[in-house]
């Protein structure tokens, strides 16, 4: 099993999350996250996806997604692109354990965001496999809430995901 | 200029050269329908269930090529498209459908006759929309058509709102955008035509996006010029001339048993338009296992989908063809010859032993020269495929991925609308059941269909299945339905007739193919007839059943 990143550029309007969510259900794809967010383009939304599985299902992944309509553009983000996740952690803290906490904060390169006697929120943003790191060594202190965005990635250099050609445009 | 939705709605359907819809009146298309009403140039046929409005716009499409329209109400009208949407989703047939939806005010407040038919139809259309803005409207329908017959076709649902309706906007008209058609890169087709030239024993398969391309032309001159045998998916007849020395009859699981050889020999299949589904390629793994494999469609994402393709080729089949063809050499080929030596010896040993073969076979005779053949699914329409040769494209309805039974009455209803053709609809007592009600339909249209009702008081294919798999478990296969047909008929205003026996299958499709009008001959056959040849699911080729002997 595989793991492979997708970036699209999608419709930005009502209806598209469900249309490309319903296909994965459909086909039975196992998603590890979906982000989706605005882009420099008013019309368009972009969509980055963890996948796993394999070459046969990154392909027709793929290839059903851009078939349609309010799919515009696909590509599979490179293994060198720039991943980047964010996570936010509330974990329980108390006086003894506090400066051990911020003490791992810094090594990790984490913001305090809010500190209350009894629990820290950090921020903490970087490649998903940073954040798996940073959640291990916070587990022993108790996390008690954590909210992660899922991946988003851009391809390094000075391509663009404009430049793909759009399957419909190529029948 | 002003105008209110509806107007706008009718306006953009005589852009697109619409002359009949097919449909059904209701609470949220009440201002559709009188701007239909108020317009009175396009033709409205109104069936007895959305259902069969659904499959008669699909027939429609299928015989004309072009796109069809049918329009239902919010709520269950709505709904009830929803197996004819699903029917021509997975033919790839162009239909747009056109349902109403309560009013902005009461939209998501579970309003009477209330729906969301854009979600329920999202998984089954090509694309669909739910209009909220009268200004959005001609621009989605122009779409909506473009999209339905553009690359591979299907169904697109417009949903809209009841007060888009009656709301005005500006309307300019415009002509319809040209359907999406781009060339196949001629540098795809040299690696082809390299492999072809290269290739022993060729052969062709061919699909139905031969027909959805209008490539029949294309495909004969190909294979006269690689000497090359014709096999054809259910969906691909007419595609190829059956009356062609080089056509080997439809493949897969009740294909011949020379399609079935001929798959086995070949050392190089070109998959025309074709999806290799699982009851074509059965055993998708081996099927073509040690061959070159070239597949040219227009969807990108049936390559490699289900059989792994040596040579790739995405685009139209048409234009695909009409570059390589001139690529290629003519060459004889021997493997031409061994494919008409076995077609010809499995034609002798054809007894025709069951009588709704036979019936199939005089049928084919006694129809008119330009017949629409339309079937329901099961046994009857396997039989269909193997005994009524079918000559030319768009001259077969048949539902081939979704098998739906039911689907026959309203697609020959729309065919015969289309064409004012003959239309020999094939069906069999389960099926018939599941819509009868468009009979009257048909006869109030005065419509020349004639019916034969393979008749066995069974539902023969899932009974046969269960002799082959459940040890003669006839579990809510053996049908006890009392009906007089030829009463129902009458009591419809059609005409009943009854074949019983061989004797009486000439006079009856005599009188039937004269009338004109609907007719409906109760074909009574034994409940124990067979399909065969048979290859069973997920088997492989070599495995064919032709004898029950055998199985």
């Amino acid at each position: 099993m595989n793991q492979y990143t997708i970036s699209a550029l999608v419709s930005n309007k009502s209806g598209v999350l469900v249309r490309v969510a319903a296909l994965f259900a459909r086909r039975g794809y196992n998603i590890e996250s979906l982000s989706v967010c605005k882009t420099e383009n008013d019309t368009l939304s972009r969509m980055t996806i963890v996948l796993n599985g394999d070459d046969y299902i990154l392909g027709q992944m793929m290839k059903q997604m851009d078939k349609l309509i309010d799919v515009k553009k696909i590509q599979q983000v490179e293994e060198d692109a720039v991943c980047r996740e964010l996570l936010l952690a509330k974990v329980k803290t108390d006086a003894s354990t506090r400066s051990q906490i911020l003490e791992i904060s810094q090594i990790f390169r984490a913001k305090v965001v809010d500190v209350s006697p009894e629990a820290t929120i950090l921020e903490l943003t970087g490649k998903p496999s940073k954040l798996d790191g940073f959640v291990t060594m916070l587990m022993p202190y108790g996390v008690m809430e954590l909210a992660r965005t899922g991946v988003t990635a851009i391809g390094r250099g000075k391509s663009c995901i404009k430049d793909e050609t759009d399957y419909k445009e190529k029948i | 200029m002003k105008k209110i939705g509806a107007d706008i709605l009718i306006e953009c359907l005589k852009e697109q050269g619409v002359t009949t819809v097919f449909g059904y009146p209701g609470g949220t298309v009440l201002d559709i329908y009188d701007a239909l009403y108020r317009d009175g140039t396009i033709e409205h046929v109104i069936t007895s269930h959305e259902q069969g409005a659904a499959h008669a716009a699909d027939g429609w499409a299928r015989v004309t090529g072009k796109t069809g329209v049918v329009i239902a109400t919010s709520g269950p009208g709505a709904t009830n498209l929803v197996t004819g949407i699903a029917t021509a989703y997975m033919d790839s047939v162009p239909l747009v459908a056109i349902t109403g939806n309560v009013g902005a005010n009461f939209l998501g407040r579970d309003s009477f006759q209330e729906i969301d038919i854009f979600g329920v139809t999202l998984p089954i259309t090509k694309h669909n929309y739910i209009v909220k803005d009268v200004n959005e409207l001609a621009g989605v329908v122009r779409e909506a058509f473009r999209i339905a017959n553009s690359g591979r076709r299907g169904p697109v649902l417009i949903d809209i709102l009841k007060n888009v309706q009656s709301a005005e906007a500006d309307y300019e008209p415009q002509k319809p955008l040209p359907a999406r058609r781009k060339s196949v890169p001629a540098r795809d087709l040299e690696a082809v035509a390299k492999a072809l030239a290269a290739a022993q024993r060729p052969l062709i398969m061919a699909g139905g996006g031969v027909i959805a391309s209008e490539a029949s032309k294309e495909l004969v001159a190909l294979a006269e010029k690689l000497d090359a045998p014709v096999v054809s998916t259910l969906m691909g007849l007419g595609a190829f001339p059956a009356s062609h020395p080089l056509f080997m009859g439809m493949m897969g699981m009740h294909g011949t048993a020379t399609a079935a050889k001929l798959c086995l020999e070949s050392d190089c299949i070109v998959a025309l338009g074709a999806r290799f589904s699982d009851r074509v390629a059965l055993n998708r793994d081996k099927f073509a296992q040690g061959k070159t494999v070239i597949h040219i469609d227009i969807d990108e994402a049936e390559l490699d989908k289900n059989v792994t393709a040596t040579y790739k080729v995405l685009g139209d089949i048409k234009e695909a063809l009409s570059t390589l063809i001139p690529m290629l050499k003519e060459k004889k080929r021997p493997f031409s010859e061994t494919a008409k030596k076995y077609r010809a010896e499995e034609k002798a040993k054809d007894t025709a032993p069951e009588l709704g073969h036979r019936i199939l076979i005089e049928a084919a005779k006694a129809a008119p020269k330009d017949v629409i053949v339309v079937t329901d699914v099961g046994q009857h329409q396997m039989w269909t495929a193997q005994y009524f040769p079918i000559e030319k494209p768009r001259t077969l309805c048949t539902s081939g991925g979704l098998g739906t039974m039911g689907y026959g009455l309203g697609a020959a209803i729309g065919a015969a609308k289309a064409t004012g053709k003959h239309v020999v609809l094939v069906t069999g007592d389960g099926c018939f059941n599941m819509n009868l009600n468009e009979l009257s339909t048909a006869v109030t249209e005065e419509l020349p269909i004639t019916i034969l009702l393979m008749n066995n008081h069974a539902l023969g294919m899932v009974r046969q299945w269960q002799k082959l798999f459940y040890g003669n478990r006839f579990s809510q296969t053996n049908v006890r339905k009392k009906t007089d047909y030829v009463k129902f008929a009458e009591s419809f205003g059609a005409t009943g007739l009854v074949i019983e026996k061989d004797e009486d299958i000439v006079p009856a499709l005599t009188t039937a193919f004269a009338l004109n009008t609907p007719v409906v001959v109760d074909c009574r056959i034994s409940n124990d007839e067979n399909v065969l040849p048979m290859i069973k699911p997920g088997a492989t080729y070599d495995t064919i059943i032709t004898n029950w002997e055998e199985k």
